[in-house]
């Protein structure tokens, strides 16, 4: 008695949507049972697990910081995705939001302008764009596979803000840690939630979910997109330029990403560190297609892989186990996600004898 | 009807009893009683849709039937897989080839084969084998370097090769020359002689009546008529296959306008892909309300001619492109639409339509002037009226606007997607295959939309492979081979014989044209 797959006829819509569900349900089973090894009780465990780190109006700040960036993120890479374009450089793209705004902060940060905010998220924007409109230069001039392109400048990207951090923007007060000055009051978001050290940046996060819906369901350049992204060759038919798809796909995600990272030197951070992403430029690939690249489901996945995020201090502190577990379980989902896929397209049957031949011709 | 045949060892090669398969609720066979003798040809007709391909899986165990008996040589047999079948002498040769292009045909034969030949022996027997039915390859060549007939070659003798008592063809002849067809047909007739039974399936009913000594007509899943081919002529054949008489077209009127509105001249274009056909210093015009068929058989280049019509090239390497009085080489086919030139590729899913969208995306897809789209958003509602337009219109069987284009039958979703193009009011109209898979009914209404279209002035290019459509709608008619286009023929010197010629290749036959056309006017 075997199992086998079998090709559905059509996609099946219910487990398109069901699949992030089931992910996550599998991913709470693996979970349990990692507790269970170490011995902990492990339904408490992993009550303690996910309800810990938003038990307070604090922790649920920090759900918030967490979360707004990999959902800004994530939907900005959702229009490319849309449109099979493979933007992979987020986490470079959000470095080089941060050099250029950071650099613009370091040397205004200290006047009492109000335009010092706004003109950081336009800069942090803009370099978070020029470095994803690399990629999709390479991608339309020499069909150089911008999966790799992007994926690489994130190294590039990495690098020159140590190169900076470690060099002409290294704190003289600072002991030559590699870190910046604090950055001026007029270059930080106001708190939005007293009590909390979520600012005002997090609301980037729903703007970002209805402008890209707008665009995406409303706009006829969201549909070239959707249409490019089904059928190359329907596209072409129809005339819609592959370059323009490759350039507002790679630019959506690099504008978001660079934003994003203006918002975390401009919020929680309140100073520039080598170290100024935790890796939200993957995890946001993660998110977006754990929201089934649909904003409003990126919106709720954001918020549990940030909680994933926070579990991890939980787990150190209340469990006892390494922090790391947080990313096992985040990879234990991606897995279980991507393996959930293959139901959309084929259903498990119990194979007879028949069907093992078959197969076999 | 008990022994026709010289007594053979068996009454019946294959013999289906109450054979009945569903697919969820659709009824894709339906107790369907098929006899087929030792060395007999046994046409299999019906049109799309009628069954034809389930019935072959079920005989080729690919699909396991629902209830029924199938007896092999006398004996009740289950087929349940392909293994099986091979096993029982069971043949079968594809419509679409599945070779691997980088191998030899000796090669391609030998991974075909069960048991693990020596390739020394898969070459010596696709020599012999080759001799004997007239089926002559290089065992050694490279499968790319090959022609679609010689590709077909391969495929009938890794058939051969395995011995089999029932060899089924499925549309053998859609990518052959008229030449290669007749070779073909004296191999088969060779092969049957020897006793080996023939299923032939077609929507040829020409071929299937000269080769075929009886043919079965499936119709909505069942079997509607069991006759022998030499008593029926084609248009009884077709009348057993639609269930009425096929739609009689008018006579077309000549097209009175000599304004130009297509204006090709000397375009050439090479493709880095080895697999595409270079065009050959392409020239014709296309006058208003005229059509300009052009025939040829598939892979001639007619693809790579629709798309620098199209606009997917944008650009031919060389030679001038000019349309309603505008040059439009280096236009998309956005820019072209906006024009009022339209096209309509033959694969119509995945490049006419988004199969997985529904039918008012796809109706954006290419009706997206200012009425749907206006400061860069979508006009909902304008979009969903012209959906409903186009439904209504053109007689569209849809569940609804907001149905998915793949949930159409072939027809209707032709329909739909010539209507979509249609609403916009094309000047010029670019069309490929547009009857290609589609049911006779819809096929006429088809024929009639494009005469229609024609009498208002648009200018329409035709491409196919439909000697008859060519036939009854082209004003003017050219051959694609090789890519190369023979010059265009009036209507009134339309001659098969010669057209056949140019398809195989030999342009010089044609009569010229020019000064026919000239002379005609």
């Amino acid at each position: 008695m075997l199992l086998r797959f079998e090709a559905r006829s059509k996609p099946s819509a219910a487990v398109f949507w069901l699949s992030p569900i089931i992910a996550v349900a599998l991913s709470g089973c693996v979970a349990m049972i990692i507790f269970a090894l170490s011995g902990l009780p492990p339904i408490s465990s992993l009550v303690t697990f996910v309800s810990e780190p938003i038990s307070s109006l604090y922790g649920l700040g920090e759900l918030f910081i967490k979360a707004a960036p990999l959902i800004l993120i994530a939907v900005g890479l959702a229009v490319g995705f849309r449109a099979n374009v493979w933007n992979i450089g987020a986490e470079g793209q959000i470095i080089m939001g941060v050099v250029c705004a950071g650099g613009f902060a370091l040397s205004y940060g200290g006047s009492e302008s109000a335009w010092v905010l706004p003109g950081m998220i336009l800069l942090g924007a803009i370099g978070g764009c020029l470095w994803a409109s690399i990629p999709a230069l390479l991608r339309i001039h020499f069909r150089a596979n911008e999966i790799l392109t992007s994926l690489m400048l994130n190294y590039v990207a990495g690098f020159w803000l140590i190169y900076l951090v470690h060099g002409s923007w290294r704190d003289p007060a600072g002991f030559n840690f590699p870190q910046s000055e604090p950055l001026g009051q007029s270059a930080l978001f106001p708190t939005l939630i007293e009590g909390t050290r979520a600012n005002a940046s997090i609301l980037f996060a729903p703007l970002a979910v209805v402008l890209v819906w707008l665009l995406m369901n409303r706009s006829f350049l969201g549909f070239q997109l959707r249409a490019r992204g089904v059928s190359q060759r329907a596209a072409l038919y129809a005339g819609f330029p592959a370059n323009r798809a490759i350039l507002v796909g790679l630019l959506c995600g690099g504008a978001a990403a660079g934003i994003s990272g203006v918002a975390e030197i401009a919020g929680p951070l309140g100073q520039i560190y080598p170290t100024v992403t935790p890796g939200y430029g993957y995890a946001a690939i993660i998110v977006a297609f754990l929201g089934r690249l649909h904003p409003v489901g990126i919106f709720f996945a954001g918020l549990l892989m940030a909680l994933l995020y926070l579990s991890g201090d939980t787990a150190q502190m209340s469990l006892g186990l390494p922090p790391s577990i947080a990313g096992v379980i985040q990879a234990t989902l991606l897995f279980f996600l991507l393996s959930a896929e293959v139901l959309v397209n084929y259903r498990l049957r119990r194979g007879d004898r028949v069907a093992v031949e078959t197969e076999a011709v | 009807m008990v022994n026709e045949t010289k007594s053979p060892p068996h009454r019946w090669r294959l013999e289906l009893i109450g054979v009945s398969k569903r697919y969820s609720g659709v009824t894709a066979n339906e107790n369907i009683n098929l006899r087929v003798a030792p060395g007999e040809i046994h046409g299999l007709v019906g049109e799309n849709g009628a069954g034809k391909s389930t019935l072959m899986k079920i005989i080729y165990g690919i699909v396991r039937p629902d209830a029924g008996q199938i007896l092999w040589n006398d004996k009740e047999t289950t087929i349940s897989s392909a293994a099986v079948a091979q096993k029982l002498g069971i043949g079968m040769v594809l419509q679409h080839f599945a070779l691997f292009d980088t191998l030899t045909a000796a090669e391609n034969i030998a991974l075909g084969l069960s048991g693990r030949p020596s390739l020394d022996w898969v070459v010596d027997q696709v020599k012999v084998v080759g001799q004997r039915y007239a089926l002559p390859i290089d065992p050694m060549q490279h499968v790319y370097t090959m022609s679609v007939g010689e590709r077909q070659r391969i495929e009938i003798l890794r058939a051969l090769l395995q011995s089999p008592q029932l060899l089924i063809l499925d549309e053998p002849t859609s990518v052959l020359t008229p030449k290669a067809i007749e070779r073909l047909f004296d191999t088969l007739r060779v092969l049957a002689s020897e006793g080996c039974s023939i299923i032939y399936i077609s929507h040829k009913l020409g071929e299937v009546q000269a080769l075929c000594d009886r043919v079965t007509v499936l119709r909505r899943g069942r079997v509607v008529h069991n006759c022998k081919a030499a008593e029926e002529s084609r248009e009884s054949l077709a009348v057993m296959m639609i269930g009425d008489d096929p739609p009689v077209l008018q006579e077309k009127e000549p097209p009175q306008s000599t304004k130009k509105l297509v204006e090709v001249e000397g375009v050439s274009i090479r493709f880095d892909d080895p697999f595409a056909t270079p065009l050959e210093n392409i020239s014709f015009t296309v006058r208003e309300g005229e059509i300009l068929g052009i025939a040829g058989v598939a892979g001639n280049g007619q693809q790579e001619l629709f798309s620098v019509l199209s606009g997917e090239i944008e650009k031919p390497d060389s030679g001038t492109l000019r349309m309603v009085g505008r040059n439009v080489a280096g236009m998309n086919p956005f820019k072209r639409r906006r024009l009022g030139v339209n096209t309509l590729p033959d694969d119509r899913m995945g490049r006419g339509a988004v199969g997985m969208m529904p039918l008012h995306w796809n109706l954006l897809l290419t009706n997206n002037d200012r009425s749907h789209v206006r400061y860069g958003f979508i006009r909902f509602g304008q979009v969903m009226e012209s959906t409903e337009k186009c439904i209504s219109q053109f007689n569209v069987i849809a569940p609804g606007v907001d149905a998915k284009a793949e949930n159409l039958s072939g027809g209707n979703l032709q329909k739909f997607l010539i209507g979509r193009e249609i609403l916009q009011e094309p000047k010029v109209l670019v069309v490929s295959q547009p009857t290609w898979g589609v049911d006779v009914g819809a096929a006429a209404a088809i024929h009639q939309i494009l005469l229609d279209l024609s009498s208002r002035g648009c200018a329409i290019i035709l491409i196919s492979e439909e000697l008859d459509e060519l036939f009854q709608l082209s004003d003017r008619m050219a051959v694609m081979a090789d890519g190369n286009l023979s010059a265009p023929v009036v209507r009134a010197d339309f001659d098969l014989d010669s057209i056949g010629l140019a398809m195989a290749g030999k342009t010089a036959d044609i009569p010229s044209q020019e000064a026919t056309y000239a002379s005609a006017i």
